[in-house]
């Protein structure tokens, strides 16, 4: 199949399931991109995740943009069709759906289906951060993946409990990154 | 500026190019904007607009910029409104992609290592929102079972199951029916009560 026929169904579907924001998003993205199409190694993933967080705008239309060009085959125009394809679902669901949903939010069937949804989402932020802890993000040896892991906890204790955002967070790791590895 | 769809454009093209962090930053100066400075909704409405923007699947600014195009000038509006918050993350990430592909970083020895340390800070930044969503999803006792099993599943790498979007579907199918189940058991409940008085 042609590689931009493939963004496109491939943000398609990620348009369609794109519930609950970003970070939820993030497990889908990597099961497509990572896991069925190999489009990029999961270290790779984890970069876009990274320029992600430093760039402005939101995850979901910064990943489809940076795989639409960079993938094999791939060009600006495959980062339109990316970025229009992950946009088009939700945007056609926001123009007629949301009269639906304003008018029945409190039916039984929108609430259920939220309720529902609610603690998957967090099954899935929690997926895409397990993917993630593997030899690829924090190396094989065991001297790399010790200074790995610790800056993966002393970043997690400013992310979780203080409001240190997390643009300083990415570079102070890169600063330690460089003088450490 | 008089145009309201070029307002509408720059509005959005201004929060899409100086918001960093995506989502809930994005919000909070979209309410500056449309509902502070100009007017535009009420924060009732926007607070309405705010609730089914975040219910629907797709990314959450995009969706929101365009139920406010949509609410001020129809389809037209919602399309001037979309391009500004996309356009700036469009320009941005292509111009990065053109200079830092996977490679510039593979065969940069100090691109190379400064990633090696912005890696596990990557895994770090996405554990964080698990236990804040959970917090805010309230999950609890009796509904932690979900998050942890999806997680593994989705995890386990086998075929199918891993696949997140099974555990989508299944979640609002199962939490229509469990909803529709407690509701009828409430209602049975009542029926029985005012027969025993």
């Amino acid at each position: 199949m042609n590689i931009y026929l493939k963004l496109i169904l491939t943000y398609l579907k990620l348009g369609i399931f794109g519930f609950g924001g970003g970070y939820a998003m993030l497990s889908l993205i990597q099961q497509e991109v990572v896991q069925r199409h190999g489009w990029i190694s999961l270290a790779e993933f984890t970069d876009i995740v990274a320029i992600s967080q430093m760039t402005p705008g939101p995850i979901g239309i910064n990943s489809a943009t940076y795989i639409g060009y960079t993938v094999p085959g791939g060009s600006i125009l495959g980062a339109v069709a990316a970025t229009v394809a992950v946009v088009v679902p939700p945007y056609i669901l926001m123009l007629y759906a949301s009269h639906f949903v304003r008018r029945h939010q409190e039916s039984p069937i929108i609430k259920g289906v939220f309720m529902g949804l609610r603690p998957v989402m967090v099954g899935l932020i929690a997926s895409a951060a397990l993917l993630l802890m593997n030899k690829d993000n924090f190396g094989s040896e065991m001297s790399e993946c010790i200074k790995s892991i610790s800056i993966c906890l002393i970043t997690f204790f400013f992310a979780y409990f203080t409001k240190v955002h997390p643009i300083i967070l990415i570079i102070v790791a890169g600063i330690a990154g460089y003088f450490l590895f | 500026m008089q145009n309201i769809y070029l307002r509408l454009f720059f509005i959005f093209f201004k929060i899409g190019a100086f918001t960093f962090g995506g989502g809930w930053a994005m919000i909070a100066l979209i309410q500056k904007e449309v509902v502070d400075k100009h007017g535009w909704v009420t924060k009732e409405e926007f607070v309405d607009m705010l609730a089914v923007a975040q219910s629907l699947p797709g990314i959450l600014a995009v969706n929101f910029s365009v139920a406010i195009g949509d609410r001020l000038r129809g389809f037209k509006g919602s399309l001037v409104a979309a391009l500004g918050t996309i356009l700036p993350s469009f320009i941005i990430i292509l111009a990065i992609a053109m200079f830092l592909t996977p490679d510039t970083i593979k065969n940069n020895e100090t691109l190379n290592s400064i990633f090696k340390g912005i890696r596990p800070a990557v895994v770090a930044l996405i554990v964080a929102p698990v236990f804040s969503t959970a917090k805010t999803a309230k999950i609890n006792a009796k509904t932690v079972a979900i998050p942890i099993a999806v997680a593994l599943l989705i995890f386990s790498g086998i075929p199918y199951v891993s696949n997140p979007i099974v555990y989508i579907i299944l979640g609002g199918v199962g939490g229509y029916v469990y909803h529709v189940w407690s509701l009828g058991n409430k209602a049975k409940k009542g029926n029985e009560e005012r027969k025993l008085k």
